[in-house]
């Protein structure tokens, strides 16, 4: 068997409101990948499912690529599309 | 660091001293506020939400890139979170630089950057609801 690992899940937003939590602690087999963490999210998260395709992830504060390693303790977190600045 | 996220109002007289310098030949602003309508609809207020350190951090990438195409510049860049009624100066960017173009086109570079990659979102109340900006539904 895998070893477990700990990841810190952030969601703000529309995928905040849908999820109906900003943070929770999500638990994943060692060597997991940031696509990973997104899928479990949605999985978790069935209301999250509409905002899945928009949905960048970043880990550590830092927008990552899909296949971007996990450690035990990452900050991995949703980014539905960004609105900043002005009209 | 001259770069803010904070609920506090903000200064366009704080954003400009933090770059200005005698090296410098020109600064120029650019101030984002609230609008009063959308689309034909009536705005009532934009709230926005941030992610705080992740934003700081894509600020500090986004003066870094602009230091590369335009060596000598510096800025600034204050955004706002929270409820803000129309009116309300939600980001200020302060560009200084030796010459004036370069002052100009890295300030039109920020606020086009943070525009596409700072986590900060922004939801419009009207006078009968609410909507998510971006999420194109």
């Amino acid at each position: 068997m895998v070893p477990a690992m700990q990841v810190t899940l952030l969601f703000f937003a529309a995928a905040r409101e849908r999820a109906g939590t900003s943070k929770e602690t999500l638990e994943l087999p060692e060597g997991a990948t940031a696509s990973q963490a997104k899928a479990r999210a949605l999985e978790l998260h069935p209301a999250l499912a509409p905002l899945g395709p928009q949905l960048r992830v970043a880990v550590d504060q830092a927008f990552a690529e899909g296949d971007a390693p996990l450690r035990e303790g990452s900050e991995v977190a949703l980014i539905p599309p960004v609105s900043g600045g002005c009209s | 660091m001259s770069h803010r996220v904070s609920a506090m109002a903000l200064s366009l007289e704080a954003a400009q001293a933090e770059v200005f310098g005698n090296d410098c030949g020109a600064s120029v602003d650019f101030v984002g506020s609230v609008r009063d309508n959308t689309r034909g609809k009536p705005v009532v207020a934009l709230e926005y939400e941030a992610y705080e350190p992740m934003a700081l951090a894509i600020f500090c990438e986004i003066e870094t890139s602009a230091k590369a195409r335009w060596p000598g510049v510096r800025l600034a860049i204050h955004h706002r979170t929270g409820r803000l009624p129309p009116g309300e100066v939600s980001v200020v960017i302060a560009a200084a630089s030796p010459h004036r173009s370069d002052a100009f086109e890295a300030c039109r570079f920020a606020i086009e950057a943070l525009k596409k990659d700072a986590p900060i979102w922004k939801r419009e109340l009207y006078p009968d609801g609410s909507s998510w900006v971006g999420l194109g539904s």
